[in-house]
Parts: structure tokens; sequence; C-alpha cells
């Protein structure tokens, strides 16, 4: 068989099986069924612990607390200006994944994965000034998430959730929505805030059909945490300058445009691992794999199309 | 040996991570400031205000 068609066709049977996970996972964390019938939320214990992607709190399903939400919650109360349960939360998780947890266990993730993959005559795979957009997430985080809930205090010394308020769209799809729709008290009182996020969720589902994960690229400030643990998570990426020939596969079907042989654990990288199984020379491979003796082998050195790459 | 090496930056971090958890939680209780706010339906979160 063709090597390109034995990689492409290698590299859509992984991502159904991250796709499986991922699903799986959402449903898991998002299991409280008479949330969705009664139009309420789970008000458990088990909401003291998060769950490690961008999940609302306030989803009728959602079983743990989303970190960003939490993160702003604590910084945001009369009591701490720091926090060491968020920060040791995202300290571990980071460093035994890293942006791991964007590709497989962030549900708002795998929806715009899903909505990528409604046709569309032309995909956008490079968005002008891409190099510069994916830093917006860092001052997201920055500005929305740190400073102004620290800073921007009522009289009582508390802050908001501002990027909760003003900016997530996964709080409004995945809280807003279905508790406006369920819940007649909440119907009456929407404004324009319900609004402003309804056109922020809308321009990021027409963004995810023509873009692969443009939430994920450019504004997620749970990535942009994750993102500075990829260089030394216990699961990262390696490549052997040995085995790589340099054909660029990888580069070609990296969704997040990394090129992963060149830096295999970018800060966009979010672990779907495509580019390792795209590899025909077995160049690339993580840290839970065994490293293997170079065999003999012949590799392909012309690049794909960027079309043929799957996303 | 070689494994220890390799990951000894995330090894660094993960018992920061479990010293930080306890400080939060054990002393600090942010936790239960946690657990206050995500069991109430978050206004803003919704787009309510």
């Amino acid at each position: 068989m063709d090597k390109k068609k034995h990689g492409a066709k290698t590299h859509h049977t992984t991502q159904k099986k991250r796709h499986a996970i991922q699903l799986v996972w959402a449903l898991l964390t998002n299991s409280y069924l008479t949330g969705f019938l009664y139009g309420k939320i789970y008000t458990g214990k088990l909401k003291q612990l998060c769950v490690p992607g961008l999940n609302c709190y306030s989803c009728p399903g959602a079983l743990g607390s989303c970190p960003i939400g939490a993160l702003q919650a604590v910084l945001g109360s009369r009591n701490f200006k720091f926090s060491f349960y968020l920060a040791g939360f995202f300290l571990l998780i980071g460093a035994l994944m890293g942006r791991f947890v964007c590709g497989f266990l962030c549900p708002f993730g795998l929806i715009q994965e899903l909505l990528h993959k409604i046709p569309f005559f032309k995909k956008i795979r490079y968005v002008p000034g891409e190099k510069v957009l994916v830093k917006l997430k860092y001052l997201i985080l920055l500005i929305f998430v740190i400073l102004l809930p620290l800073y921007a205090v009522d009289i009582l010394g508390q802050g908001s959730p501002w990027f909760c308020k003003l900016i997530c769209p996964a709080g409004t799809l995945e809280g807003g929505l279905p508790l406006v729709f369920l819940n007649e008290a909440l119907q009456n009182t929407i404004g324009f805030l319900y609004a402003w996020k309804n056109a922020i969720l809308i321009l990021t589902i027409l963004a995810s059909i023509l873009i692969y994960r443009p939430f994920c690229k450019f504004i997620c400030p749970l990535g942009a945490i994750y993102s500075f643990f990829n260089r030394v998570a216990i699961f990262r990426h390696r490549v052997d300058p040995k085995r790589c020939t340099e054909c660029r596969l990888c580069a070609h079907i990296c969704p997040m445009n990394v090129n992963p042989a060149k830096n295999p654990n970018s800060a966009e990288c979010i672990r779907c691992g495509a580019c390792i199984k795209a590899c025909p020379a077995q160049a690339l491979s993580h840290t839970f794999t065994k490293r293997t003796e170079i065999s003999s082998h012949t590799t392909s050195s012309a690049p794909l199309p960027p079309s043929s790459n799957g996303y | 040996m070689n494994r220890l090496k390799e990951h000894r930056t995330a090894l660094v971090l993960l018992a920061v991570s479990l010293v930080f958890l306890l400080t939060g939680t054990l002393l600090r209780g942010e936790h239960e400031v946690v657990l206050e706010k995500a069991i109430r339906i978050c206004l803003e979160c919704i787009g309510i205000g």
C-alpha cells in the first residue's frame, strides 16, 4: 500500500480512538442527568474538585468544577489573593501531561473538532497573523482571569469571574442555553449580556467550522496555562534526529500548525498524536513509548499537499 | 535512573503541586470557596449577569 494512503488511514483510526476517549470523558464528567431533566445543577461535594478541561460548572450535567471558573472564584473572593489550590492543581495536571488535556480531556475541544468536520467549500488552514494571534490567549489569561477578578472588585472586595462573564462560549453552550431553556425563572432575566454571550458562541461555532479549534488556538486561558508545561511534562513528544528525513509530513498533518520535527513540544501542541502516526520514519514518539533501534526503512520525502491532512 | 533524570523537572513540579494542594485545602480551605461557587448557578457564566 502507498505510504501516504497508509498514513492517512492510520491517522483517521487514531483520531477516531481519540474522539472516543474525548466523548467518554465528556459523558463521565457530565453525567448528572437529573440536571438536564429539571434545569438544575449538581450540588454535591464532588464539585470542590476540578476537572482538567474547560467544563462549565453551571452545566446541568457537570460533576466537577471548571478550573478557570474556580481560579476566578478564589481570586475574586475577599479572603484570598493567590490560590494555592488552583496553582497546585495546574502544576499537577501540567507536570503530568501538559496540553494532552486539550487533545483528550476537554469537552469544548471535542465540540470544536466535531464542528470542524462539517463540510465547507473552503477551510482555513492558516489564519493571517496566526503566529501573533496565538499569543492572545496569554493576554486573556492575564487580564480576564487574573487581574480583573483580583482588582476590579465591588465595595465588599469581591471580584467577578470576568472571563466567564464576558467571553467564555463554553459557559453559554454548556450552561446558559440548557438552563435558560429548562428554567422559566431564568428566561425572564435574560438581557444584553445573554445576547452578547450568545453572539460570541455563534461566532465560535462558525469559526470552528472554518478553522480547526479556533478557541483553543487563540482564546483559551486554560490551554495557555497548560502550554507552559508542554516542554517539561512527564508525557511529552520527542524526535529522533537520526531517523528524521525532514520530509515535513508531520508539519503538514498537524492541525495546530506546529512543526513537530523541529519543535515536538511546542506550546501549541495538543498531543493529538497525528504526527507520530504520520511519520513514515518513526522519528517521532512520546515518552511512554520505548525507544527502538533504527531498522532499515525507506521513507517518502515528498510532503503531503495541505488538503490531504484530513482536517 | 535515566527515566528519573529525563523527568526531573516534572517531578519537582509534582512535589511542589502536592505542597500547594495541601496548603490550599488543609490550611486555607480554598476548596470550600470553589464548592460554594460551583453549587450555585453561576449567573455570570451563563450570561445572566
